[in-house]
């Protein structure tokens, strides 16, 4: 009984901590984002950074899906925006309740028809659309910011995958895909919100979200989200199915001759990642307060994949520092240097592809983890591990 | 223009005669053939990068937007200092954006995508981030203000063949530049020891290299020209519209699905699909609004796609 137990502890420290370099490489991650963050910067930055976190799912998923399924999505933006549009309905029909609440049965008090988000009065529409009718429940809610994304890229990946569509055919399809859908929520202003996309988001089931200490609360649930999203990745890709699916990023045509099919298991990873954008971009509603249309449009979703291949496109905790590093040089040199800031960028994006084609983590790899081990001399062990590439 | 809106107002009403439609249909159809030679401008550059090299070049667009400013820059230079010859001077523009574009695709080349060849999807995010710096600078040196070259009086003004009608000169020019430049390609690819070269390399390196083919020259001349086409695109382009610098990347999607839908490395299926693409977005334009128009446009070649993933003319190659 002791031994079984002893292994499955053991099973689970391998498969999903990932062993020595893993946990180790993970418990920095959890230490500078709950501890050393929290501690330093004040709530504006943190809620700043929170932000930012809420990016990194989709990296993440990025990560397994374009790194190690070797199917590169230029859409990706199109699932968190679901995921954040969803969310953000169901706040706006909560903040809506609230306006009527205070106005009571005063119409001119509300400056708007009673009950319905303001914009779609503005637009002249009277009567909630059916398709918001869902977002009155909040479990409901919470269902569908994974349905919609998931059941979409299930549609587009059976699409896709079964007809053999895959590489740069699908980036380019999945990047018109992406644009469309901004394009129909640009233009649907009545449902949607328009160009100005949903705003002015107040409480969530009668909690304020814009409250600083609130928002701190937010930050540390996007973190825990995302150690838990990471954890989950492992997992996934220490199982037989992460081993089939580095088989087929590397040589799809023996693993469909082997007898798998190839589709599901590529459209599996897809829908994976767009479940995980989905819920990036709910967080990103909370932490903000509002969603529009530009953040999910073709640039967005090139930067998501850029975040991506910063941080180590073999690497899931890579994914989280590489969104962090390019959102904050970002923002810092776009209001430093605003000219030299495209420069900057452009020049990220190739010396990235160029010469680190694995990011920081493959850096860290190389040039970090060597010293420490020498220094702490329990070399073999990590070494090993680390070559062996660990997730 | 003040007739299409008229046509549209009167679409709204329901109140168009069978004569009306006709001519709105007529006159949307120019509309598109505008519409169609600008993608096939731009398509056919593509079409050999990405066609023939399978290089995605994220930053064609730019490449567009660089001919167009050299266009500018000419007729700048034409119009203060030889006035004389200022009647003239589109065509030795066109010659001048060629040169530009050609030059720097050949160094971009050298430079960066021929350490990529073997990641076609690296391309993509590495020609991203050359866009981004080729804009930047494009805005820092030119501004980011709309500037457009001085038309020479040939180009402007209208032909009205028959009441009601009115068919811009510029379309017309763009679509004969489209039309000889379709031509040229078509030759150099299929018809000429140039072309050979590069078929032969695409299609098998090593066999190509054994025969005394210089492949890494072909590569670098076959991006370089393919950049160059984009820079003639560009510098028609100045006939039909105004430069800013992100002109050229507002097209780089729709030139995707072009080359994708046609079927890529294939010329006759890029002017098909240009065609259809162009046609049908300026239609529906018509009868639905114009962004509604794209929506539908962009999922119908989603569509095709899935039922033709090769694209609607396939290239005989045995992968």
């Amino acid at each position: 009984m002791q031994h079984l137990q002893g292994s499955f502890v053991n099973t689970l420290y391998r498969n999903v901590l990932g062993g020595p370099t893993g946990a180790i490489g993970l418990g920095l991650l959890a230490l500078l984002l709950l501890v050393f963050l929290p501690l330093t910067i004040d709530s504006f930055r943190l809620n700043l950074m929170g932000k930012y976190l809420s990016l990194s799912f989709v990296a993440i998923g990025l990560v397994m899906c374009w790194g190690y399924g070797g199917i590169m999505s230029l859409g990706q933006g199109l699932f968190w925006g679901l995921g954040g549009y969803c969310m953000a309905a169901f706040l706006k029909l909560e903040a809506a309740a609230s306006i009527a609440g205070e106005a009571g049965s005063d119409q001119n008090k509300a400056l708007t028809t009673v009950g319905i988000p303001d914009f779609m009065d503005w637009n002249q529409i009277t009567v909630l659309p059916w398709f918001w009718e869902p977002f009155h429940s909040f479990p409901l809610t919470l269902l569908l910011i994974f349905a919609v994304p998931t059941i979409i890229a299930y549609i587009i990946g059976v699409a896709m995958f079964k007809r053999r569509v895959g590489g740069v055919y699908f980036a380019i399809i999945t990047q018109a895909l992406c644009w469309t859908m901004e394009i129909l929520f640009v233009t649907r202003q009545g449902w949607t919100g328009g160009i100005n996309g949903i705003t002015d988001l107040r409480t969530l089931l009668g909690w304020d979200i814009r409250t600083p200490e609130n928002q701190t609360i937010i930050y540390f649930v996007t973190c825990f989200l995302i150690i838990g999203c990471i954890l989950f990745g492992r997992w996934l890709l220490n199982t037989k199915f992460g081993r089939i699916l580095l088989a087929v990023r590397d040589m799809e045509d023996r693993v469909r001759f082997s007898g798998y099919d190839v589709a599901n298991i590529k459209t599996m990873v897809f829908c994976i990642a767009a479940a995980m954008s989905a819920l990036g971009g709910a967080m990103f509603v909370l932490n903000v307060g509002f969603m529009s249309p530009k953040l999910i449009t073709i640039e967005p979703s090139i930067y998501m994949v850029i975040f991506c291949a910063v941080g180590g496109r073999m690497s899931l905790i890579g994914a989280v520092y590489g969104t962090l590093a390019v959102s904050f040089g970002r923002t810092f040199f776009s209001e430093q240097f605003p000219a030299l800031w495209f420069f900057l960028m452009g020049s990220i994006f190739l010396l990235v592809t160029m010469v680190f084609p694995d990011g920081l983590a493959g850096a860290v790899r190389r040039w970090i983890w060597p010293p420490i081990e020498r220094l702490f001399g329990k070399g073999r062990a990590i070494s090993a591990a680390v070559k062996e590439g660990q997730p | 223009m003040t007739k299409i809106s008229a046509a549209i107002l009167l679409a709204m009403f329901g109140a168009y005669t069978w004569d009306e439609l006709q001519v709105v249909l007529i006159m949307q159809g120019f509309a598109g053939i505008s519409l169609f030679s600008i993608f096939l401008l731009m398509a056919l550059g593509m079409a050999i990068i990405f066609g023939q090299m399978k290089v995605i070049n994220m930053a064609h667009g730019e490449f567009m937007t660089l001919g167009a400013y050299a266009t500018v820059v000419c007729s700048y230079l034409s119009e203060t200092y030889a006035p004389g010859l200022f009647h003239w001077y589109f065509p030795v523009a066109m010659i001048v954006a060629f040169g530009a574009a050609f030059v720097l695709g050949f160094l971009v080349e050298i430079s960066i995508i021929r350490f990529l060849y073997k990641r076609p999807l690296d391309t993509l995010l590495a020609t991203w981030g050359l866009s981004m710096i080729m804009q930047e600078t494009f805005r820092q040196v030119a501004g980011a203000r709309e500037t457009s070259a001085t038309m020479p009086d040939w180009l402007m003004g209208s032909w009205q063949p028959a009441e009601g009608l009115d068919i811009p000169i510029n379309g017309m020019f763009l679509l004969g530049v489209s039309v000889l430049l379709t031509a040229a390609i078509t030759i150099n690819m299929y018809y000429s020891r140039a072309g050979l070269r590069v078929r032969a390399t695409v299609m098998n390196r090593d066999m190509a290299g054994a025969v005394g083919i210089n492949t890494r020259l072909t590569d670098r001349l076959t991006f370089a020209l393919g950049c160059g086409v984009a820079g003639v695109a560009g510098c028609a382009f100045t006939t039909v519209g105004s430069i800013s610098p992100t002109a050229g990347s507002q097209y780089i999607v729709d030139t995707f699905m072009v080359v994708v839908f046609g079927g890529a490395g294939s010329i006759v299926g890029t002017i098909i699909a240009a065609f259809t693409i162009a046609q049908a977005q300026s239609i529906l334009e018509f009868l639905l609004s114009g962004v509604l128009a794209k929506v539908f446009v962009l999922l119908a070649v989603v569509g095709v796609l899935m039922i033709r993933p090769q694209g609607l003319i396939a290239s005989k190659i045995r992968k």
